[in-house]
């Protein structure tokens, strides 16, 4: 068991190396100079070589690299070009709202997408079945700004049931907190609730009809323990890859959801430092992000082995 | 409280005192069970090929003295068609199975052994099969198949099943004991820790080898006869009064084929449990059975006591049966065959269905031939029967 775990964080440390490189190249890659946008309207080659000098940008790119991650390892992923901030901080401030977000969010999708896939899975080729995959695909074809935008029309304009926009940290007030979260979230959660649907549909199906299932219904077991029990148990191990994935998603992907209801997320941070050639940040943000995929892939793989009893010895 | 799932009706649940609440159909057999329509078109010849049609007059356990004579199941005017289809793949059979008889039912693949098994215990999918007729009686209560299946409370508690395959048929993510335990605890009750005793003293009972590990075992962790063994430990837990196996033995080793048999032989024997057999192996069935049904076509041509069956075969299915087994004496020639396959559900003839095989096959098989009683509970369902007479005159 330790031996699977330590196989898969040996497999993970060359692939966050590798993307390390390509993060760390990135800057160089993409045109426009940020020192341009630095340097302001002055742009006098002494303060742009003073300037590069600070960044080091005239060291040979490899020691660049090498300093980067010897910093980056320290905690230290550079200052913001635009605010002087340190990168780390930047994101400290703004992850955990962020992760509020795709954690209410998830916890939507799970708590629709899961259900729903068992009954229609259940229920195949009825009325149920039908209706289930005809809402799960609305949820897939209708964007996520729009059915932000109707919810805060009707839900906070019209009923005035939930702040339409905002962030409170949970620390402060963590009921106002969850209310205030509760619309992006949902929103979030739709779309991820229709995928999550699907595959536990298809998941169920194939189990539904193994040797197992009609072994369990020999025993006279009630279709409830047949199903939630003896089926569902085995029809996990793909629903938990994808919600790992999904989480992933959720922290890199919330940009327009978060634009809409004013959340001042992850997303938001990614957008302006884009646009405002905040490479340092950018790397920062790449980094966590990838680093943060990684670790949650692992998590899914940890969960294989409560899940299969086969990969527990091996 | 959420339920995705509609519970089962009141009187699929709840304990022996149920049976006043199951819509009991008193056999009043044929009359009841057969329209005119059909009636006209087969003549049934005999009650049964075991018995007389008056033991089957029994409506509930009360009547003492009447279900020692009574059959532990009877299956009458059983029908089913799958959906899609307009004939039926099984066409009405009569199965009988006596208190601790082992009942064999032999055929090619196809004839309808297994579904006939699936349909009994109640375990076909919804919606995949329909039943136009049949009647079980089990332990001396009724249930008309038409109308439901077999109470959830019988299965795997008076009537269990074993698979054809052991590989596939146990849950791989749930230990051993705990596949065991639940069963039990399922139509028994009582503690989880009486139901693993219960689970380890089965294991035991099936020889699995160090049971207190085993109890604690995935089923990846065991071989094919083992996960068999485990199979069978599952569906005796409860000591049923009825066992089903499904060719418990197809799937593995020939050396371990002859283990499980026995295996299933000694403790239906110690614990006098009736069984259903099902396998297309005649091996099998000289090694086990006390009665034989032969089928063919989704129809039961010839059945009677083993050794009747096997010395006498009346009819031209069974004889080309026997005689394509492979001997080790007599060497030399050609194995027997029957010719041709067994019709496609569309293709199957009217009245005899094996009639495109048969080599007695004459213009009189147009019309079904009912199951007729040749001597000693022994019956076959072949115009010409016996057949020497008709072999001695061609002769």
């Amino acid at each position: 068991m330790l031996a699977y775990f330590l196989r898969r964080v040996m497999i993970a440390i060359p692939t966050i190396i590798l993307i390390s490189m390509f993060v760390f190249s990135l800057q160089h890659l993409l045109p426009g100079d940020p020192l341009l946008v630095l340097a302001g309207e002055e742009r006098d080659p002494e303060t742009l070589e003073f300037l590069r000098e600070k960044y080091r940008l005239n060291d040979p790119i490899p020691v660049q690299y090498l300093a980067w991650v010897w910093n980056a390892l320290q905690g230290d992923l550079g200052t913001s070009f635009r605010t002087n901030q340190p990168v780390t901080e930047l994101i400290a401030e703004k992850l955990p709202v962020t992760l509020q977000l795709a954690i209410m969010s998830l916890i939507f999708a799970l708590a629709i997408g899961i259900p729903a896939g068992i009954i229609s899975a259940y229920k195949k080729g009825t009325v149920t079945d039908w209706a289930a995959n005809v809402v799960a695909l609305s949820g897939l074809s209708i964007p996520n700004f729009w059915l932000g935008i109707m919810l805060i029309l009707l839900v906070s304009v019209k009923w005035q049931l939930l702040p339409a926009s905002g962030y409170v940290p949970p620390g402060e007030d963590l009921w106002q907190s969850i209310r205030t979260m509760l619309m992006p979230a949902f929103v979030l959660g739709t779309a991820l609730a229709a995928t999550l649907m699907r595959h536990t549909r298809s998941s169920m199906l194939g189990v539904l009809t193994s040797d197992y299932v009609r072994t369990a219904r020999a025993k006279g077991l009630s279709e409830r323990v047949v199903v939630l029990k003896h089926a569902f148990r085995n029809a996990l191990t793909p629903i938990v890859t994808l919600t790992a994935l999904l989480f992933g998603e959720l922290v890199a992907g919330a940009v327009l959801t978060e634009q809409i209801f004013t959340i001042p997320g992850f997303g938001k941070l990614v957008v302006d430092a884009v646009f405002n050639r905040d490479y340092a940040v950018v790397q920062g943000i790449v980094l966590v992000t990838a680093v943060g995929f990684i670790v949650m892939n692992l998590l899914a793989d940890m969960a294989y082995m409560l899940l299969n009893p086969r990969l527990r010895e091996a | 409280m959420f339920r995705p799932f509609p519970k089962r009706s009141r009187a699929h649940r709840g304990g022996p005192g149920t049976q006043a609440r199951f819509p009991k159909c008193r056999v009043s057999w044929p009359d009841a069970q057969i329209s005119g329509v059909c009636r006209a078109r087969y003549a049934w010849g005999i009650d049964s090929p075991f018995g007389r049609a008056d033991q089957f007059e029994i409506g509930s356990r009360e009547g003492e003295t009447l279900s020692n004579t009574a059959p532990l199941l009877s299956l009458k005017d059983f029908r089913l068609r799958f959906r899609g289809q307009d004939a039926c793949t099984i066409d009405r059979i009569d199965l009988e199975v006596a208190r601790g008889e082992v009942l064999c039912v032999v055929g090619e693949s196809g004839c309808g052994k297994s579904v006939t098994a699936m349909a009994l215990m109640g375990l076909l999918p919804e919606g995949a099969a329909e039943i136009p007729s049949g009647t079980l009686s089990f332990e001396g209560l009724d249930y008309d198949l038409t109308r439901e299946r077999l109470p959830a409370d019988l299965r795997g508690g008076a009537m269990a099943m074993i698979f054809q395959e052991p590989m596939t048929s146990l849950n791989p993510v749930f230990r051993i004991g705990d596949q065991i335990a639940e069963t039990v605890l399922r139509h028994r009750g009582g503690t989880r820790a009486e139901a693993e005793t219960r689970a380890l003293d089965m294991l035991r009972r099936v020889g699995l080898p160090s049971p207190e590990a085993r109890l604690r075992s995935y089923p990846h962790q065991l071989s094919g006869g083992q996960r068999q063994r485990v199979m069978i430990a599952m569906a005796l837990a409860n000591d049923p009064k009825l066992l089903i196996a499904d060719e418990p033995t197809t799937a593995l080793d020939v050396t371990i084929q002859a283990q499980i048999l026995e295996l299933i032989r000694d403790l239906q024997h110690e614990a006098g449990t009736g069984t259903i057999m099902i396998t297309h192996d005649l091996g099998v069935v000289a090694e086990i059975a006390d009665a034989v049904a032969v089928m063919y076509g989704g129809q039961v041509v010839e059945t009677g006591p083993v050794a009747q069956v096997f010395d006498d075969p009346q009819h031209p299915y069974t004889i080309g049966l026997m005689e394509s087994v492979p001997r080790l004496s007599g060497a030399g020639g050609r194995l027997t065959t029957i010719d041709g396959a067994v019709p496609a559900i569309e293709a199957m003839p009217e009245g005899c269905r094996f009639r495109t095989r048969c080599a007695f096959a004459a213009p009189a098989c147009a019309a079904r031939p009912a199951l007729r009683d040749v001597g000693s509970g022994h019956a076959t369902a072949c115009h010409f029967a016996p057949l020497e007479a008709h072999l001695r005159v061609a002769g």
